[in-house]
């Protein structure tokens, strides 16, 4: 039973050029974790030195913000899929 | 009324205020010898909206570098409160005049904000129709204020960030080539040639020639490009140095991380004398910086710009710095790094 983490653009190439990845069921932690201990590269960009998640750095659980669920500890069933989304896009 | 260009003189460090005479671009005594003159070419009563875009202030920072001679262009100051304003006016009156914006077509560009209020006020005032593809993730605040403008607006996949806007917009002018003026601010040489013929003169006028470093942020390219290139014709011993993010994956709203990004054509990888990179968090602290102790509150790529160009005023201690701060921070106030501190 796996859920799917989205990989933006800007970090595929982190995770040899993957738009996705699969991780277990679990916590929304438990499922970064699983995508961290695969491509250890991703760490530095989406926490800071003290551990917690960059402030521009968004994840939604099936499009909605974690933030205004239970946060890392979110529930992920099978299936849900997982976005890691700059909070500000780029471009002029 | 004075002319604004003899008191600009008056005033080297960085104490100009906003031209007010009915010129877009005052007449300049390079001497300063000079007497002020009256404004000469008469004209209507008032003013139109693109008269006030461009001659922005520039400040000094003076708390920030404490005796030092660091300056930023407000750019906040253009009546769409951003420098897109410069691009995006020259870009629509070249448009016009080449007959390629005309009646019954509608501008078309790929824009996650401020180039997008630009086109949508211009166009508002223009009697022009404007369509603008972003990513979704733009804040809902941006979108309202286009559509208050009466954009269109067409939100694609924020996983593709800029670029996937980019791609869209180009889709709907491959469709539909007669139905749209595609302005492509990342490829329309107007884009950095706007700040060829105005970014660039007002540094030089507004320093009264002591420019030593130019530094500014990269998006589409056009400020740094134009506004380096004119300086550089000035004085070619003049360094221009670019900003860009220090990686792919970053939270700078408007900022290019080139290496990863569809690179807009006009930009010049061999142009720069130096390149600076910034982390986000380093460009977020100075935009709080700035807020509390210059009373500046200013967007996040003039948090990065502000990281580089102190930088290079601490190394060249006594010459003249000049940065650009593209738009103000009223637009930010939502995000998560200016919870922790408010």
């Amino acid at each position: 039973m796996t859920a799917v983490i989205e990989i933006p653009s800007a970090l595929q190439k982190f995770v040899n050029n993957r738009a996705s990845v699969t991780v277990p069921e679990g916590s929304v932690k438990a499922a970064i974790d699983s995508l961290l201990s695969q491509y250890g590269g991703l760490k530095e960009h989406l926490f800071d030195e003290q551990g917690r998640v960059r402030s521009f750095v968004n994840i939604y659980l099936n499009d909605e913000d974690i933030r205004f669920e239970q946060n890392l500890d979110t529930q992920v069933k099978n299936g849900d899929v997982i976005q890691i989304v700059p909070s500000i896009a780029g471009g002029r | 009324m004075l002319n604004a260009g003899w008191l600009l003189l008056r005033c080297p460090a960085g104490g100009a205020g906003r031209a007010g005479t009915t010129s877009f671009w005052p007449q300049v005594d390079m001497t300063g010898t000079a007497a002020p003159e009256l404004s000469a070419a008469p004209r209507a009563l008032g003013q139109s909206l693109t008269d006030l875009i461009g001659n922005t202030p520039l400040l000094r920072l003076e708390r920030i570098v404490p005796g030092g001679n660091l300056y930023a262009k407000a750019e906040w100051y253009n009546p769409g409160q951003s420098a897109k304003d410069r691009p995006a006016w020259k870009i629509i009156q070249e448009g016009e005049r080449s007959g390629a914006l005309r009646a019954g077509r509608t501008l078309l560009d790929a824009t996650s904000g401020n180039t997008g209020i630009a086109y949508a006020m211009i166009g508002a005032a223009r009697g022009h129709r404007v369509c603008l593809c972003m990513p979704a993730s733009v804040s809902p605040s941006r979108i309202k204020i286009l559509k208050a403008f009466g954009a269109e607006l067409i939100l694609t996949d924020p996983a593709l960030s800029s670029d996937g806007a980019i791609l869209k917009a180009q889709e709907l002018y491959r469709a539909e080539p007669e139905r749209y003026f595609y302005a492509d601010q990342y490829s329309n040489e107007n884009n950095w040639k706007a700040h060829f013929e105005t970014t660039g003169p007002e540094i030089w006028r507004q320093t009264g020639r002591a420019v030593r470093h130019f530094v500014a942020t990269l998006g589409t390219s056009g400020t740094f490009m134009g506004a380096a290139r004119y300086l550089k014709a000035r004085d070619p011993s003049i360094q221009a140095i670019e900003v860009q993010p220090d990686s792919s994956f970053h939270g700078l709203e408007g900022m290019k991380h080139m290496d990863s990004a569809i690179v807009p054509k006009f930009y010049d990888p061999a142009f720069a004398d130096r390149k600076m990179a910034v982390r986000t968090e380093a460009a977020y602290d100075a935009v709080v910086e700035l807020a509390k102790r210059e009373g500046l509150l200013v967007g996040v790529s003039a948090g990065a710009a502000l990281v580089a160009a102190r930088e290079v005023t601490r190394e060249h201690p006594g010459q003249c710095v000049v940065t650009v701060f593209p738009d103000n921070g009223m637009k930010y106030l939502s995000e998560r790094f200016w919870s922790d501190n408010l």
